[in-house]
């Protein structure tokens, strides 16, 4: 079971939260402005790279936040978390 | 005069010495045949000191065989332990704690263990090999048949039907310093880190300290080894942050340093006593972990190496020292290392006849070897056994020159002590993905890189001194506990030790040719099946496992898989680092899955959620179903009225009859209930609805469908505007959770910038729907501070707050049934005095509490969808609510509305279904075809979402479905097919709402 940093909790075990997709993944700004091709690819293209892999975890059974974490899936390593606004790197 | 008795029948126990109480004898039974053991003794222990040296038959061949070891790695001697509901299949004897009234039954026999039926298949082996079944039945017809009789002969014990009686813990645990073994290293390494201050928590899997000085005849400081041990002990509980589980396995090594551990907390005590659970289940999260777990001897296959009677040499050692027993009159020792000679002393002090030590090494010498020279004992060199005489137990075996120079030469025995030399119990940090290592000089795999934080110390990692063992574990602790932060001072002198030196293990895995030399003892995998594999090109080790099934028995083949793999090598010619192991994984050991369970069963298996007028539909005859973790009222009885379908169906129509005619109240307070307030809340649900709700006013309600981004309709509800910037959102039962992750989702992540806030509200306001002609009259006689509730001061949709029985509420005038209706929020302390208003309010109009019954028939016949309809699958215009969708603004999911499979003209669209024949019920589920008679597999016309069996406003059953093209088809004929019940009902497309089309009497 991991541990992820909450940024408003502190390091939580996994079960605390609920995975809640790929954050590399933008949703279109300006929806009028968007393509059907820019809303195929919001919905439905994921990359699956075997390596660090920025996701969003819900918080459920915590604060409810959204947390950014940046995840090693060939791991599990956590290797930096954040608020859904942070730009994140590996750190340590 | 006991004790008299006793002792004649314990014919092979010491007199002296050993760990078990000899004042304290407990009486035990093995297959119905009582015997008599000591406090301290294994199950395996106490057989062997009654000279029962037969406890089972082998997986595949049925062959006789006895206790192989002394610990957890035990291959042979799974019994059945316990009886009726506590029965346990495949428990190891080795580890079964002897108590008073024990009862074991071996397994995997018929009629009895000494004359086993199936003992036919170890003739028939021949043809018995790796892959035998699959290769002669396979390709038969009837595969399916073969199979359960194959399955059937090669059983591994029953386990028990009855549901378990005790009861099972989970424990969450932090630490600085975990510690995996109480064997000399781990101690240490306890010693170094406690000292220091931090949080340690020592884990032990036997009921004790000391690891193998418990089995050997070590000494620290010129005292005997378990002086220390003890000293040691007594140090660690007197330190505060020290915490010692015994009986406690660590099975698996998971994810950023969190450690499964099972505590077997009563598995020695006959019953578990009062409010103690039988297990324990152990999450430990350690910032450091020290794996002090110790190595596993391995045997060599030589032919019919399998008898009762030969067992692993440190499994002899633990039987003599510690429980003292000796496990045989005349022993044989064969080995690849100086563990032999250890052995053979130990076996001729505890008066057992010795009558040869054969060394598989060429001749060479040691301080073992001079000692077991200077006892007198026999020695032969470069020699292995040949030949096992005996069949249900040892009577000798036959030894040669490995080089063929003499023939083989027969020595009686009972026993056979064998050494293959120590495999590092690695498990744990291969669990962790550490990296192993081959050891030339130690003919094992080792610990090397690891990947979390820990470190491998004393026999783990191949270092099998004691000194130094000991000073490993005094450096790791004491590392591990600096790790963590807490500063140690300098290391603890390592003690004085005796210990004699050794010439190095030289590898032999198989001497002797034959068809039977155990590889994998559990699984009846030989030397023969090895080669076989290899010949046949499974030559990988994954391949290698799957098909001959080396090291997949419940031992998950601890002593054997070296073995396995190193001949493999040998067979491909290769280095076995190139050949390579599999991995570990965990469960170390078995774990009962009630373990795993801890409490969450039966009704503790999830939460209830009862409504705050729970009790109230208890004391008045509610029949409750599950909604989810919801108890909901699902019909009510009249009182003495017992339990029955003709009851349920007056109950149901009674109350359908009541809500159309006159008035009913009904229970809703599982809907969901979502508060949102800000100045942007408006704003929020224009972009989460698909219709719009800018326009909507204070004090009024309106329905609305949420879509999800990929277009599909994921919930739908009512929200109310109570003030300028606050609303109360309703959601459906089931999607509650859902949609309020949802709305977090927006407002945190893709919309941070609109200022308002949302926060679930369903369990504080208890919810009511008063409903049918007469709904207005009660609400009015029910209302005390005078609020006008009459058709123009709240019209349909129209909201206000009010008093009733002096609680404040809110009236929502919204409609499920398609009557006249209310919905009564109040807070949910005050559900049941609001409740309870109501019903006498409505006493002078019959009112009826109904249930989810009455209240799902009467949505079906108004064609309102739910969660049904709404199943992930279908878009708005598939509902028939496509017009809905607002197209003056952006919402959720409008950017995939014009995907060509959402135009599709022949998408199943929304309708309502009746049985041509005007009675037979339609099921739901039921797929929708055009000719049930046609060749399958057929075309389909879609499916039927709801089914109301009967409707007692419409008079015949009733149902909702998808059907492609929609009411394009109303007036046809299809047939609703339910092939797993056989059923097939012809049924007319309708309309979906079958009463009041116009809405007047939701208006009226």
């Amino acid at each position: 079971m991991i541990r992820i940093t909450c940024p408003h909790c502190g390091p939580r075990d996994q079960d605390e939260f609920s995975y809640a997709g790929d954050a590399t993944k933008t949703r279109p700004a300006d929806p009028a402005a968007a393509s059907a091709a820019d809303w195929h690819d919001y919905v439905y293209l994921r990359d699956n790279p075997a390596g660090p892999h920025l996701e969003f975890w819900h918080h459920v059974y915590g604060c409810r936040h959204y947390v950014k974490v940046l995840r090693d899936v060939t791991s599990h390593a956590v290797l930096a978390s954040g608020r859904p606004d942070e730009t994140l790197e590996a750190g340590e | 005069m006991i004790l008299g008795r006793l002792k004649g029948v314990n014919a092979f126990r010491l007199p002296t010495g050993g760990e078990i109480d000899r004042r304290r004898a407990l009486s035990f039974s093995f297959d119905g045949k009582s015997y008599t053991g000591f406090q301290g003794d294994t199950l395996a222990s106490a057989l062997l000191a009654n000279g029962v040296t037969l406890v089972g038959r082998s997986f595949k061949y049925h062959r006789p065989r006895g206790i192989f070891t002394a610990g957890p790695e035990e291959p042979n001697a799974l019994v059945e332990l316990r009886q009726g509901a506590r029965r346990e299949p495949n428990t190891r004897a080795t580890m079964a704690e002897l108590f008073h009234g024990l009862e074991a039954t071996s397994q995997n026999r018929w009629p009895s263990l000494a004359f086993d039926a199936m003992e036919v298949n170890d003739l028939a082996g021949r043809f018995l090999v790796a892959g035998f079944y699959y290769k002669t039945f396979m390709g038969f017809p009837g595969w399916h048949f073969y199979e359960q009789r194959i399955r059937a002969a090669a059983g591994m014990g029953r386990g028990t039907v009855e549901p378990d009686p005790d009861r099972y813990e989970r424990m969450s645990a932090h630490c600085d310093v975990l510690i995996v073994g109480g064997g000399p290293s781990g101690l240490a390494a306890a010693l170094t880190a406690g000292r220091s201050g931090a949080r340690v928590i020592l884990v032990e899997e036997t009921d004790g300290l000391g690891g193998r000085l418990r089995s050997e005849r070590e000494t620290i400081a010129g005292r005997p080894a378990m002086d220390w041990v003890a000293r040691t002990r007594q140090e660690l509980d007197s330190l505060p942050e020290v915490q010692t589980l015994t009986r406690t396995t660590a099975f698996g090594y998971y994810d950023d340093n969190m450690i499964g551990a099972v505590e077997r907390v009563a598995d020695h005590m006959p019953v578990p006593p009062d409010h103690v659970p039988r297990q324990r289940l152990w999450h430990i999260r350690a910032r450091r972990v020290v794996l002090a777990t110790g190595a596993i001897e391995r045997h060599i296959a030589f032919p019919d190496n399998d008898r009762p009677g030969v067992m692993l040499a440190s499994a002899v050692r633990s039987y003599i020292n510690r429980f003292a027993v000796r496990p045989g009159r005349r022993a044989v020792v064969v080995a690849n290392n100086d563990d032999g000679y250890r052995t053979a002393l130990d076996l001729a002090a505890a008066g057992v006849e010795v009558m040869r030590v054969v060394d598989t090494r060429p001749a060479g010498t040691s301080d073992w070897r001079v000692r077991c020279e200077a006892a007198g004992i026999d020695i032969q060199d470069g020699a292995a056994v040949t030949k096992v005489h005996g069949r249900l137990a040892v009577i000798g075996c036959d030894i040669a020159p490995l080089d063929g120079s003499d023939r083989p030469r027969f020595e009686p025995c009972d026993l056979i002590a064998v050494s293959g030399g120590w495999s590092p119990a690695v498990h744990l940090h291969t669990h962790a993905l550490g990296a192993i290592e081959w050891s030339e000089g130690r003919a094992a795999f080792v610990p090397g890189a690891a990947r979390q934080a820990h470190a491998s110390v004393g026999a783990a990692r191949g270092t099998y001194g004691l000194a130094s063992s000991i000073a490993e574990g005094f450096e790791a602790g004491a590392a591990a506990a600096e790790a963590a932060g807490f500063p140690t001072a300098s290391r603890p002198e390592v003690p004085a030790t005796d210990e004699p030196g050794q010439r190095p293990i030289r590898a032999i895995w198989a001497t002797g040719d034959g068809k039977k030399r155990f590889v994998d003892l559990q699984d009846d995998v030989t030397v023969d099946d090895i080669a076989l594999a290899h010949r046949e090109g499974f030559v990988s080790v994954e391949h290698l496992k799957r098909y001959t099934t080396l090291g997949m028995g419940t031992d998950q083949g601890k002593t054997s898989n070296i073995i396995g793999h190193a001949l493999m090598a040998e067979a491909r010619g290769e280095p076995i680092p190139q050949v390579g192991t599999t991995r570990f994984r965990p469960p170390y050991t078995p774990v009962a899955m009630g373990a795993f369970a801890g409490g969450d069963r039966g009704r503790h298996h999830a939460p209830v959620r009862r409504s705050a007028m729970h009790d109230w539909h208890a004391a008045n005859g509610a029949v409750f179903v599950e909604a989810g973790h919801w108890l909901r009222p699902q019909y009510y009885l009249a009182e003495g009225t017992p339990d029955g379908k003709a009851a349920m169906d007056a109950a149901i129509t009674g109350e359908v009859r009541a809500v159309r005619h006159a008035v009913g109240l009904v229970d809703v307070s599982t809907l969901g209930k979502i508060d949102i307030q800000g100045p942007d809340a408006a704003e929020l649900l224009n972009r989460l609805y698909a219709n719009g709700f800018k326009t909507l006013a204070v004090g009024k309600a309106r329905y609305g469908l949420m879509l999800r981004e990929d277009g599909i309709v994921h919930d739908d509800g009512t929200t109310s505007r109570l003030g300028e910037h606050h609303y109360l959102m309703t959601t459906t039962t089931a999607h509650a959770g859902d949609v309020m992750a949802q709305i977090e989702w927006y407002l945190q992540v893709v919309w941070p910038e609109l200022d308002a806030r949302a926060c679930s509200v369903t369990d504080q306001w208890a919810a009511m729907a008063l409903a049918g002609p007469k709904a207005r009259d009660v609400l009015a006689a029910a209302i005390d501070d005078g609020t006008d509730v009459s058709d123009g001061a709240l019209p349909f949709m129209g909201v206000t707050t009010a008093r009733i029985a002096g609680v404040p509420v809110r009236i929502f005038r919204i409609s499920f049934s398609g009557e006249l209706s209310y919905e009564v929020n109040a807070p949910a302390d005050w559900g049941t005095h609001v409740w309870e208003a109501l019903m006498d309010a409505g006493e002078a109009h019959d009112i009826r509490p109904y249930g989810t019954e009455a209240m799902g028939i009467m949505r079906i016949e108004k064609g309102h969808v739910t969660h049904a309809e709404l199943d992930g699958r279908v878009t708005l215009d598939d509902t028939g609510m496509g017009r809905m969708a607002s197209s003056k603004k952006w919402f959720v999911g409008r950017g995939m509305l014009d995907k060509p499979a959402f135009t599709d003209p022949d998408r199943p669209k929304l309708v309502g279904l009746v049985p041509v024949d005007g009675r037979t019920r339609i099921p739901a589920g039921a797929i929708l075809v055009e000719d049930p008679a046609a060749a399958v597999p057929m075309g389909k016309l879609g499916h039927v979402s709801s089914s109301a069996y009967l409707s007692p406003t419409v008079g015949h059953p009733i149902a909702l479905g998808f059907v492609s093209g929609g009411l394009e088809r109303k007036g046809q004929t299809v047939w609703a097919v339910f092939p797993l019940r056989k059923l097939a009902v012809e049924v007319t497309i309708t309309d979906p709402v079958f009463v009041d089309p116009q809405g007047d009497r939701l208006r009226g």
